[in-house]
């Protein structure tokens, strides 16, 4: 093939590329929003959560060590092992799987950064701070002690008056509103910024798993968000969505949080399989057997996660049918994984003898750990297997087995893997061995002896057991075996300090690997956007390293004297149009910590303190966006090739189109999870709504939807207006649409009112507040969009070209109207219809 | 292999699933050394030509369909035989889960007493099927006997059905198995299968209200418990003893164990109770009781053990 761009380059293009491109220095690094410093920051920060993960986890050993231990008192224990599970599910796993990505996948994917830098800093910044708070709470003994899975009615007001629950609840539920940002910023990096030439079919494996572990936070994070919020709702209020007598269902909650918790074990899991899937090729040297069926496979195994949820109700006496059913799927789930496992050893049989590097060792003690994992996984989804291990130690070990094989070995194999990306060389060989040795004998010394003390009749969370039950023996081993792997996690600590140093600029590929991310880097990712013909491009063309350092490949500089990605078509990758990026800032950090801190001061009651720091925050936000959507700020430039691209696109060639997108899922799965709850109180309760509560007429909710329906139409109104300039007309019908909507809200408040509602008496009036409550949020919201793109209209920032901002409003604006057409027929159609 | 493991079944729904273990346990270990060699064969060797349909379909796909397959007739006709409900004839037992101990109801139609209400100590008659209705007041709780069957949760707003099956003499321990608050880890209980004859004359005795005390520290006794509030809480049947928030005593001194299977019963363990509860068991509902002179908590002490 002919290269893009030809020799000599323009003698200043490489220092302009880099200059535009360096990160700040000194304690102005914190203000970096470049994927490779806050993916640095991320990795560093979910490390930082396992180790306070993993010491609290020491402390249960060393109380467990021996029966009767009165080293923790029930109460410190309680909290200890609810801080270790939240922790590390919330705070380590979900976040360093997309911590990896952020830093992994544009280096991967050949691209400069992913396509929302400002958005990932931010997301960062919230879970960092927001973590670091939620940790605190341990410190002052008032840290959750409800479990990582906060069963109501233990954590409702009655059983648990104090604070602990509120730091749950507040705490997480907005750690994971930053688990979706992150998801936002992967689904359209890896459809939208791939090198030309990568279509779907040689992306690699990991930036699959990404896809669809992204894909799977967009819909399995709302309903835990929900619950969250139902939860402390009753909580502060009183609205009893979970208290039996009053209308609720403990169960509610159980379904809400599985629906979530279920899908995030493949979550955390599919990343790491992805990572092996990366790097047993590599080890073997040869490329990845069924590469096909392995993506599918993928696919799969996210569609399927979604419908296990229930295997973790299977003691709480739902029908033996539905259990049957959900039994059956947990088993199926072992059809996708096996298909992976056997195409990673079909690879190996495929390549070259193993070279027992340090990721080679750690992908070995993967395989081994596991498939033990995935064995007693099947082995629990048999219901009467489960009835008797369910919420024993077998289940830990089974968990532990499958989290620590399943993710934590594949993660430390990466570590060690991708270690010379940031340093230009490998971490030591001898200390690699020595952690993986000591991790793997760790884990099996620790967890296996669990499977017997469960069979032998001990249930977790237990602060301590009495002698003479036989669990002196297991317990005791198992303690040793944590021992072995905090020593083993010490000597890895001690790895990176000896020998991980950032470098910034590195040009190696010490395993002779074939993607991208082991072409030369810089701060600016590869120097050219390279052409990709393959799925091993490295293997298939050797010279590509060379060509691309040397910017023979698309766009080779900047173009427009600022940072810049290249966006491609999400099928096919072909070049589309150039977006520029923004630079540094302190704004994302700010806002963030505002949020943090607006969230952190609600839970301990600070109200006033908590509205300002909510009005910073927005401001914050407005500041932010207001430098977004440039519009066209140089004709369409020149990529190489003969290509030539525009820097601005509006509708849904736009990159920020699909991000409202990917939000409008979230806020869709929102909603369903909400009507759920609403059908599945119904479902339990003998009248619905309930003796003394009674529909609004008719009226109210018809006039509401038309009221909706009208200010959609003004919009759509607006959206002609401002395409052909008609700039004044614009802004009344933008008005017009946001006063139509007010109205809408009013009347669907008013006939509630009329009505009666009251939330605090039944799980009806309860869900159906909840729903206007909601309303609410998104109208609240739309009128801040509306003013905001009257107010970049008055500045002359909008117009019939520059118009992105207000097209995303537009798009939002649709969605909150079918949303509310949906619930006004769900609250006011269905009870009449089918009641 | 213990009173509380699954591994020491003493009735048929405990058998089952041992019998179930057993085989995935074997059929666990098989799969598990078959993929452990392929993956050292593969690592160990140089290259070889590889099918891809052959791994990759037949591994992944064909052969775990094949075991999943039969393992999913056995769990549905496993499951589906345990879920059965008992003959409408078997004996019912209402247990209900408290924070952090277990009220236990008969329905016996034993000295014209419709229930007998006990605490703690479940009695079966050997070699008959037992419905267990299981419910709870304040929060989720799980009702585990492992000797004898698996787990049900006790949700509130529902009654949950377990039913259970002793075949041999003897005595099991169970243990909450849902997170249930500050001391979960000492909600246990023990599970008494008795020959049938031996069960129906301890209920009956059950049945029967307290003995009134019949020597001077004992009625010494019966006066402080009454006196010091303890009915506030506490049900003596016979007495004014009618509080419904603890357990019933009416014949606690019959009982192997005190404060959900925590410490054995005896006299001095009693009294240990009735003044240090709560460091007996932290943060347990009973407040300690410390104030009372030691001779008027021996004398509460003895009048309970003679509760029998």
């Amino acid at each position: 093939m002919t290269l893009p761009n030809p020799l000599p380059r323009p003698p200043d293009e490489l220092r302009r590329l880099e200059e535009v491109w360096a990160p700040p220095r000194g304690w102005r690094i914190l203000s970096a929003v470049n994927n490779t410093q806050v993916g640095l920051f991320y990795i560093g920060t979910a490390l930082l959560f396992f180790l306070i993960g993993g010491s609290l986890a020491m402390l249960v050993r060393a109380q467990l060590a021996v029966p009767g231990n009165t080293l923790l008192g029930p109460d410190t224990y309680n909290q200890v092992f609810t801080m270790h599970g939240t922790i590390m599910m919330f705070l380590f796993a979900v976040p360093i799987v997309e911590a990896m990505a952020v830093y992994l996948l544009p280096a991967m994917l050949g691209t400069r950064d992913l396509p929302f830098p400002w958005l990932g800093a931010y997301a960062f910044w919230a879970y960092a701070i927001g973590g670091l708070a939620f940790c605190c709470s341990i410190l002052f003994a008032v840290a959750p002690d409800g479990g990582w899975f906060m069963y109501p009615p233990l954590t409702s007001s009655r059983f648990s008056p104090t604070i602990n629950a509120d730091f749950w609840l507040l705490g997480i539920g907005f750690i994971e509103i930053s688990a979706i940002a992150g998801a936002v910023e992967l689904v359209v990096g890896i459809l939208r910024t791939r090198p030309p030439g990568m279509t779907l079919g040689r992306m690699p494996v990991f930036a699959w798993a990404m896809l669809v572990v992204a894909g799977m936070v967009i819909f399995a994070f709302p309903p835990v968000i929900l619950g969250t919020l139902l939860l402390e709702l009753e909580r502060a209020f009183g609205w009893p969505f979970f208290i039996a007598e009053q209308g609720g269902d403990p169960l509610l909650w159980q379904h809400l949080f599985w629906f979530f918790g279920h899908p995030d074990v493949y979550i955390i899991f599919l990343p790491a399989a992805g990572m092996v899937s990366t790097i047993v090729p590599t080890l073997a040297q040869t490329p990845l057997v069924g590469y096909r069926l392995v993506v599918g496979a993928i696919l799969t195994m996210g569609a399927f996660s979604f419908a296990l949820w229930a295997h973790h109700m299977f003691a709480a006496g739902l029908s033996i049918h539905s259990m049957s059913l959900f039994s059956a799927a947990s088993m199926a789930v072992a059809i996708p994984s096996g298909v992976q496992v056997f195409a990673w050893i079909a690879t190996l049989w495929r390549g070259r003898r193993l070279r027992l590097t340090t990721p080679a060792l750690f992908v070995l003690g993967f395989f081994f750990v596991f498939t033990i994992g995935g064995l007693t996984g099947v082995m629990v989804a048999l219901l009467p297997f489960d009835w008797q291990t369910h919420d024993t130690y077998f289940v830990v070990a089974h968990l532990h087995y499958v989290l620590l094989g399943g993710m934590v070995f594949p993660l430390f194999a990466a570590f060690y893997y991708w270690a010379p990306t940031v340093s230009g060389r490998t971490l030591s060989p001898r200390l690699g061995a020595w952690v993986c040795g000591l991790l793997f004998a760790g884990v099996n010394l620790t967890f296996f002896p669990m499977h017997l003390s469960g069979l032998l009749g001990m249930p977790r969370r237990v602060y301590t057991y009495p002698p003479g039950l036989h669990w002196e023996w297991p317990n005791l081993l198992s303690s040793l075996g944590a021992g072995l792997l905090a020593i083993g996690v010490v000597l890895f600590l001690l790895d990176l300090v000896l020998h991980l140093r950032v470098t910034g600029k590195v040009d190696t590929n010490p395993w002779n690997a074939s993607t991208l991310e082991w072409l030369p880097l810089d701060n600016y990712g590869a120097r050219s956007i390279p052409q990709i013909e393959s799925r091993e491009p490295l293997w298939d063309r050797p010279a590509l390293r060379e060509e691309v350092a040397g910017g023979r490949h698309y766009l080779p500089g900047t173009v427009t004297g600022e940072r810049e990605a290249l966006v491609t078509s999400p099928f096919d990758a072909r070049p589309q149009y150039v977006v520029i990026l923004p630079r540094d800032g302190w704004t994302p950090l700010l806002a963030a910590a505002g949020t943090a801190a607006f969230f952190l001061l609600l839970t301990v009651k600070l109200v006033t303190l908590a509205a300002m720091t909510g009005a910073f925050t927005l401001a914050m936000l407005v500041r932010w966006l207001w430098t977004t959507d440039r519009g066209p700020v140089t004709p369409p430039v020149d990529i190489g090739g003969g290509i030539r691209v525009p820097v601005y696109v509006t509708g849904s060639r736009s990159h920020s189109w699909w991000a409202m997108v990917v939000l409008i899922l979230v806020a869709g799965a929102t909603w369903a999870s909400l009507l759920f709850s609403y059908f599945y109180l119904w479902t339990i309760a003998p009248e619905w709504p309930p003796p003394a509560q009674r529909l609004p007429g008719w009226g109210w909710p018809a006039a509401a939807g038309t009221a909706w329906a009208v200010s959609s139409g003004l919009i759509l109104g607006a959206s002609r207006a401002l395409a052909t300039g008609a700039t004044t007309r614009f802004r009344g019908w933008l008005a017009t649409g946001g006063l139509a909507m007010l109205a809408a809200l009013a009347l669907d408040l008013a006939g509630q009112w009329q009505a009666g509602l009251a939330p605090t008496r039944h799980g009806y009036g309860a869900t159906v507040a909840v729903a206007l409550l909601v309303q609410g949020l998104f109208v609240a919201t739309l009128v801040i969009m509306a003013a905001y793109s009257l107010a970049r209209s008055w500045r002359g920032l909008l117009n019939a070209t520059r118009r992105v901002t207000f097209d995303n409003t537009m798009l939002l604006w649709h969605y909150a109207a079918v949303q509310a057409v949906i619930g006004l027929a769900a609250l006011h159609a269905l009870p009449r219809w089918l009641g | 292999m213990g009173m509380q493991s699954a591994l020491a079944p003493g009735g048929p729904a405990a058998q089952a699933i041992a019998n179930l273990a057993t085989v995935l346990a074997v059929g666990a270990a098989v799969i598990f050394v078959l993929v452990m060699a392929l993956l050292a064969y593969g690592a160990l060797s140089g290259p070889r030509r590889v099918h891809t349909g052959l791994w990759v379909v037949g591994g992944g796909i064909v052969f775990p369909v094949a075991v999943l397959s039969a393992l999913l007739v056995y769990d549905r006709g496993l499951s589906h035989a345990l879920s059965t409900p008992p003959p409408r004839d078997a004996p019912r037992i209402e247990v209900e889960g408290r924070q952090w101990w277990w009220e236990v109801r008969y329905a016996a139609g034993v000295a014209g007493r419709d229930v007998v209400v006990a605490a703690n100590e479940i009695h079966l008659p050997v070699g008959t099927a037992v419905d267990l209705v299981l419910t709870t007041p304040d929060v989720i709780h799980s009702f585990w006997v492992p000797s004898l069957a698996g787990k049900v949760d006790m949700v509130p707003g529902r009654r949950n059905r377990l039913t259970i099956q002793a075949d041999r003499a003897g005595i099991y321990r169970g243990q909450c198995a849902e997170f249930c608050g500050v001391q979960h880890a000492r909600m246990a209980l023990l599970v008494v299968a008795a020959p049938p004859a031996e069960f129906e004359g301890w209920l009956a005795r059950e049945a029967a209200p307290a003995a009134p005390p019949t020597t001077p520290e004992l009625t010494q006794g019966h006066d402080a418990f009454l006196a010091h509030g303890c009915g506030g809480c506490h049900t003596i049947r016979g007495t004014t003893a009618l509080g419904l928030l603890g357990p019933d005593l009416t014949h606690v001194g019959s009982r192997r164990t005190l404060a959900a299977a925590t410490i054995p019963n005896h006299v001095e363990a009693m009294a240990a109770w009735i003044s240090a509860s709560d460091r007996l068991k932290p943060g347990n509902r009973m407040r300690s009781f410390a104030h009372l002179d030691q001779g008027t908590v021996a004398a509460i002490a003895a009048y309970l053990a003679s509760l029998q």
